[in-house]
């Protein structure tokens, strides 16, 4: 990450692109994008010096409202993405981001290695419990008992918990954040950006048209009552037991980031080659 | 919109170029709704600034948060083709920002001021910032206009607490003239909802809504 250039400082609107978000009406993203943009003029990284990527879904349009470079990738594979773009231009800022189908369902498995990999990314997942853009199925984090006409009687099926499960798989910084505290949630991404490795930021977001129960959600947030930890145990007492709405970074790790094996080769094509010959 | 100034006046005599800016008043508006019930994240809050910069640094993030909502729903309701809604929230963050650029110029600030440390205000949000999730693409003006007296009427109870929690004089009179000042707003808000039709019970229904499923 490049630091502050000598030019007049950065402010969220340089991260800003001239295209309108086309969410629906009270959608938690247009906050998660305004926290974005915040976050990279607190890290003062020059736009051309950021790349988004992501995959497929609502959350996923983000990069085209930004002034980076952006990929709007794969369904599911932003992780995959971004781990080859970051590992090859490690002198970049990497961000992924996606929802929760995205990158809890097709893209799960990418998740599990992208924490377990340590890679220098910062993720971050707008997380609606609900495939919103497809119109409201049951997605990984749906509870298990949410009704629809899509999903009578509810799932059954027990809701996926990805702090923990990032925390298990070896994510070196993972964070809840909410879309209705967008300078709190920039504050977080910002840390994230700023932490080593493979940092994770879940952010509550959430989906008006398919969940307008989720409204209640401003009334359920709150700051988590404890500073982050670097004890993964300790982590994860805390993240299997808390109610699901403490905001904040709740686990901060030492380990050290993946590093692409650099230097020569120590053989060549045609030595390959030859020892099939043989 | 009457032609309001905003100024108050210890700010005013903190800066030497301080002649009163005149400001367009009517910020926001709200919701006629109850006011929402503020979150359990920040039910502590009772504290007050203890110097006017401190004081006007709150007031300038309030003014530029409740701005930068006001944008966003003007481009949400563009996007979905309800211009008379995207115009009247456009012109409110017009105010807003126009507040915050007078605040500036009132304290001598050419760049942005770091926030102060921690906010007076309970919840996530700026009492002046209106809620995102309170909008329907299908709402009028009449909605508009009660989302931005919510937010004035919120903005000035907040002033109010300040002035009773303010440990200076200088902190309380400022926060006294900013409250008047917001109630004036609240006024004017409610005049607007009175040149507007009053929405039918039914304005919410679509024949083809996007939550066909349910």
């Amino acid at each position: 990450m490049k630091e502050a250039a000598a030019r007049a400082p950065l402010t969220a609107q340089n991260y800003k692109s001239g295209y309108k978000p086309i969410w629906c009406p009270g959608c938690g993203d247009y906050s998660v994008l305004s926290s974005v943009t915040k976050a990279l003029a607190m890290v003062q990284v020059p736009p051309e010096d950021v790349v988004v990527v992501s995959g497929i879904g609502c959350s996923s349009r983000i990069p085209a409202y930004t002034t980076c470079y952006g990929f709007h990738g794969v369904h599911g594979r932003a992780l995959a993405a971004a781990t080859g773009l970051k590992v090859a231009r490690p002198d970049l800022t990497v961000l992924v981001a996606g929802g929760d189908g995205d990158g809890y369902s097709i893209g799960g498995n990418h998740f599990l290695h992208a924490c377990r990999r340590n890679v220098d990314l910062t993720y971050i997942v707008m997380d609606n419990h609900v495939y919103g853009m497809t119109k409201g199925q049951p997605s990984p984090t749906t509870e298990p008992d949410w009704d629809s006409k899509l999903s009578p009687g509810g799932t059954g099926v027990r809701s996926f918990h990805p702090l923990v499960i990032a925390l298990a798989s070896g994510a070196n910084f993972v964070a809840r954040a909410f879309s209705g505290d967008p300078n709190g949630t920039a504050a977080i991404i910002a840390q994230a950006i700023r932490h080593p490795g493979f940092s994770f930021v879940e952010v509550l977001s959430p989906c008006v048209t398919f969940r307008p129960d989720q409204r209640e959600w401003k009334e359920m947030a709150h700051p988590a009552p404890v500073t982050a930890t670097d004890d993964p145990a300790r982590a994860a007492r805390r993240i299997m037991t808390d109610d699901g709405f403490n905001i904040g970074v709740l686990y901060a790790g030492k380990r050290k980031p993946y590093a692409a094996v650099t230097g020569k080769p120590r053989a060549t094509v045609a030595d390959l080659e030859a020892e099939f010959e043989q | 919109m009457s032609p309001k100034t905003r100024t108050t006046s210890a700010a005013k005599a903190k800066t030497a170029q301080s002649a009163p800016t005149m400001r367009t008043k009517p910020k926001g508006a709200k919701q006629a709704a109850s006011p929402a019930k503020p979150p359990r994240a920040a039910r502590a809050a009772g504290k007050a600034p203890r110097t006017l910069d401190e004081f006007m640094r709150e007031a300038l993030v309030m003014e530029i948060d409740a701005a930068q909502r006001y944008t966003e729903f003007a481009d949400a309701m563009e996007t979905h083709n309800n211009l008379e809604v995207a115009a009247l929230f456009r012109k409110m963050a017009g105010i807003e920002g126009k507040h915050a650029e007078q605040i500036m110029a009132e304290m001598g600030w050419t760049a942005m001021p770091p926030p102060a440390a921690g906010a007076s205000w309970a919840g996530f949000e700026a009492p002046e910032t209106a809620p995102g999730d309170e909008v329907h693409y299908l709402m009028q003006p009449y909605h508009a206009l009660e989302l931005a007296l919510a937010n004035e009427q919120r903005a000035e109870r907040f002033f109010a607490r300040l002035a009773r929690a303010a440990t200076t004089t200088t902190v309380r009179k400022a926060a006294r003239e900013l409250q008047e000042e917001e109630r004036e707003h609240v006024e004017l808000v409610r005049a607007w909802m009175k040149k507007v039709p009053k929405p039918d019970a039914d304005w919410a229904n679509d024949p083809d809504p996007p939550a066909y499923t349910d």
